[in-house]
């Protein structure tokens, strides 16, 4: 994990985002979001289906224009300098955007004679990423036969074609599985090493925590809460105890019981019934203690147990004192939990 | 971090560097490539430019030849003769329609978000698409003439057919300017296809593609008068096996330009600012 201190220096700031608001019609994309990202760190913007990550991304490398405010990227503005801002810029889409019918290989090629490579530098650099991001056996075969993983990761490839200085990840691992979630990651890590600016979007609190060093939290298309991941973790201060009562039929007695005691955090108990697990959520040691003591009282045998980070809705109640208001129906809850891990 | 705007000194200073012109071609020839890569991904796609014309040719040829041929006054032969050259016409148009399902198809692709994030002019995605579809006319033309030869045509003026290829081309790029802006506008390619199909039938058949004009009531000539399809059937006709030329060329070439220079403008800032 990279974690840089604040930059004595100070610098000019890799992206600065102020006012800057996009309307659909009713619907306000954003609302006057303000951001700053510092060269060399890692931005997560937490939030939500809906809250408007996508939109700030898309302004962001200028594939949409912004109805008021204003934005620079390395110091380009989004609306005045888009061509000098789309050089220096990486992007890996929510969906793979890479070309399913062309081979992976050609698929690099392509952007990098479109980035001005020479067709030599093209090809070294193709073949380069390729073995970087463990694609050499697969350069051949066209993207569409590829695994999600794979085809992430060739995603990731070609945004880091043009050796990008600020690189946009738009919900990198959703969608993936655990373990190739965890890889998708490692590459994350690895590109930040070589001192990449990113800024990430995510729904999950567990991969801003392993990736950002800094959190902006947003909610209908407004920002709620940022700072240093620590700070926020502190402030929200609870965590996500995981048991796995031995008898599966125990699953919902258990979570029922636990929310009627009421020694639990903010958001309420889930049952996780892909993993056997109810998920509690603790604000403290105590908490944590008077669980375990509960649940040993009952005369439920344990599996397994296990904390994490908070959820969504729990950092949501935590910071705003309400559930995270986008529609929940579009980000469905055995997802959440299953990506949770 | 709530300042309202940002200090000058934040922006970098200039305006938007330009695009030099080796680099648009650099870009355009590598979309080219691509586009290329695509038909050998996938030679599926060429049985359209590869079927067109062997059915066209056989079901008017032998379906109503005879009969049309009469009226000509030499019967099927005849009619080889006469609708050739409108065939010619017909193909153009047919495969630049089908430019408008394909660019949509890749429109909603994620792969365009990469190419709109990257610092090429927009305009390369849509030149590369024409270049790579002039091919497939082309190959689409020299199998109609194939089977052409075939069922009897009789080449009498070579240079004459390799200047109706020519004009055929042409406007065949003038229309797919248009099929490509209603690629870009239409949210699939179901609808760019029924939208090309409502303005292909009455455009090809209410021309002189396959039959002469002179027995279709007064209002059906007016209208095959002024149809561009018309104009350049006849001047494919005039010139592969002979009649009137200039006139229908001349028709012929300004629609072409007035269509592109119209067209050609819309579709690039349509794919420019369509988010």
């Amino acid at each position: 994990m990279t974690r840089i201190d604040k930059n004595p220096e100070g610098g000019s700031a890799a992206v600065t985002v102020r006012g800057l608001v996009k309307h659909y019609g009713e619907t306000k994309a954003l609302d006057g979001v303000d951001l700053d990202v510092r060269p060399g760190t890692v931005m997560g913007v937490l939030g939500p289906n809906g809250a408007g990550k996508t939109t700030l991304v898309r302004i962001l490398s200028t594939l949409l224009a912004p109805d008021a405010g204003q934005a620079t990227v390395a110091g380009y503005d989004v609306l005045r300098q888009p061509r000098q801002l789309r050089r220096v810029i990486g992007l890996t889409g929510q969906y793979a955007s890479v070309d399913e019918k062309l081979p992976g290989w050609e698929n690099l090629y392509l952007i990098g004679r479109l980035l001005d490579l020479s067709r030599k530098d093209a090809r070294v650099r193709a073949d380069e990423l390729l073995e970087r991001f463990s694609l050499t056996e697969a350069a051949r075969r066209p993207a569409g036969t590829y695994s999600g993983g794979m085809r992430r990761r060739l995603d990731l490839a070609a945004s880091m074609i043009g050796r990008p200085q600020v690189l946009f990840l738009d919900e990198p691992t959703t969608g993936l599985d655990p373990r190739t979630r965890n890889e998708v990651w490692t590459e994350v890590k690895a590109m930040v090493g070589d001192g990449v600016t990113v800024l990430l979007t995510t729904q999950y609190m567990e991969e801003a925590e392993q990736l950002a060093s800094e959190l902006t939290v947003v909610d209908r298309g407004k920002v709620i809460a940022g700072g240093a991941i620590d700070d926020l973790k502190a402030k929200v201060g609870g965590r996500t105890l995981r048991v796995r009562p031995v008898d599966p039929l125990q699953l919902r007695p258990l979570a029922e019981y636990l929310d009627e005691l009421g020694i639990t955090g903010l958001a309420s108990t889930t049952v996780d019934t892909h993993s056997g697990t109810v998920l509690v959520p603790v604000l403290s040691d105590e908490q944590l203690t008077a669980v375990v003591g509960a649940v040993t009282a009952r005369g439920i045998t344990i599996g397994s147990i296990s904390t994490e980070l908070p959820s969504l809705d729990e950092v949501f109640l935590s910071l705003t004192g309400h559930r995270a208001s986008a529609p929940q129906d579009a980000v469905p809850t055995d997802t959440l939990e299953e990506v949770a891990v | 971090m709530s300042a309202a705007t940002l200090a000058p000194a934040d922006v970098k200073p200039g305006a938007d560097a330009p695009i030099p012109l080796r680099a648009h071609l650099r870009h355009t020839g590598a979309l080219i490539r691509r586009n290329l890569l695509w038909i050998r991904q996938d030679p599926e796609s060429m049985f359209d430019a590869l079927l067109f014309p062997v059915i066209f040719t056989l079901l008017f040829v032998y379906v109503f030849g005879g009969s049309i041929g009469q009226s000509l006054g030499g019967g099927q032969q005849a009619y080889v003769q006469y609708v050739i050259p409108g065939l010619m016409a017909m193909m153009g148009m047919n495969m630049a329609q089908g430019v408008g399902t394909g660019f949509n198809q890749d429109f909603n692709s994620g792969v365009m978000d990469r190419f709109r994030s990257l610092p090429i002019g927009r305009g390369s995605v849509l030149f590369a698409k024409i270049a790579v579809e002039l091919l497939r006319c082309l190959f689409a033309l020299t199998v109609l003439m194939v089977v052409a030869v075939l069922v009897g045509f009789d080449i009498t003026n070579w240079p004459g057919l390799l200047a109706s290829v020519g004009l055929s081309i042409v406007f065949g790029s003038a229309l797919m300017w248009v099929f490509l802006t209603l690629g870009v506008l239409m949210k699939n390619a179901q609808s760019v296809q029924a939208m090309g199909f409502l303005v292909l039938m009455p455009l090809q058949f209410g021309s002189s593609i396959f039959a002469p004009t002179n027995s279709m009531p007064g209002w059906l000539q007016s209208f095959t008068k002024y149809n561009p399809l018309s104009s350049l059937a006849d001047s494919a006709r005039g010139l592969m096996v002979g009649g009137e030329v200039a006139s229908h060329l001349w028709v012929t070439l300004a629609w072409s330009v007035g269509l592109t220079v119209v067209m050609a403008p819309i579709a690039i800032h349509k794919f420019r600012t369509k988010s």
